[in-house]
């Protein structure tokens, strides 16, 4: 399972991407994100402690996502960023769309 | 499930045992599928025995996960029955990794920058753009269907 789930008590969805994140699976997590909207999800919380790498189709998946939510009224941060795979979104200029806490822990209060 | 990757390691010049320059080349179908294990094929086989930092290793991970998603989605257009080519030269200074499509070829120089407002909020276009920022050196050939990337060793 490359997405696993859970929710907190403040009702925050929280996905952990588990190992990469790129062309083949990024379908897999607009879905994962698509069916929370649906059942009424506001609030999520991408977890990316446990991720190797990301490539562009990855990030374009994240891109799409953060509209998706943003349209139905939602949140969505990003947390748990190496130093790595931080660089992509910097580098990408990708940080200025996107709100990312250092960690899980830290998003959880922002919301 | 056996892979579907071809491999090969020769070591130059041949018989030596210190040889100073692998060649590593895989042929990898053009399925998407298959990207996850060629990359870390590639990178396992490029970088041990190395005391290479963990930002090499990711550097070159991703470039490689978007030469090969170029090559599989737009150079190759899915077409089964053709393959990627990956050649990988580790020498002692660099590391130069080749990868080639059997399509037309397109022109690098006609990609946008994806930086512009416009370009932010796009989900594709940043392929390149990763991989020219990731690497020391990128190359083409006059065709414009493999590009090679060059990571200078520290």
């Amino acid at each position: 399972m490359t997405f696993s789930q859970s929710r907190e008590h403040s009702g925050v969805l929280v996905v952990r991407v588990e190992g990469q994140l790129v062309v083949s699976n990024r379908q897999e997590l607009k879905d994962v994100v698509q069916r929370a909207l649906a059942a009424g999800d506001r609030k999520l919380l991408l977890d990316f402690t446990g991720t190797g790498y990301i490539d562009s189709s990855g990030l374009g998946a994240l891109v799409t996502i953060a509209k998706q939510v943003r349209e139905q009224g939602g949140e969505m941060r990003l947390a748990g960023l190496n130093e790595d795979l931080r660089s992509l979104f910097e580098l990408t200029k990708l940080d200025t769309l996107f709100s990312i806490a250092d960690t899980p822990a830290q998003a959880l209060t922002a919301y | 499930m056996p892979s579907r990757l071809r491999f090969c390691v020769r070591r130059y010049p041949a018989g030596d045992p210190d040889a100073r320059t692998t060649v590593v080349t895989l042929s990898v179908p053009t399925d998407i599928d298959c990207i996850e294990e060629a990359v870390a094929l590639v990178t396992f086989h490029c970088l041990s025995g190395t005391a290479a930092r963990e930002t090499v290793r990711f550097r070159l991970q991703v470039a490689l996960s978007e030469a090969l998603a170029n090559a599989i989605i737009r150079g190759n257009h899915g077409d089964r029955s053709k393959l990627v080519r990956v050649r990988a030269e580790l020498g002692a200074d660099a590391i130069r990794i080749h990868v080639t499509d059997e399509g037309a070829g397109f022109d690098p120089a006609a990609v946008p920058e994806p930086l512009g407002p416009e370009g932010l909020q796009r989900a594709n276009g940043r392929g390149l753009f990763l991989i020219r920022s990731l690497v020391d050196a990128v190359e083409f050939n006059d065709r414009g269907n493999s590009i090679c990337m060059i990571l200078r060793r520290p």
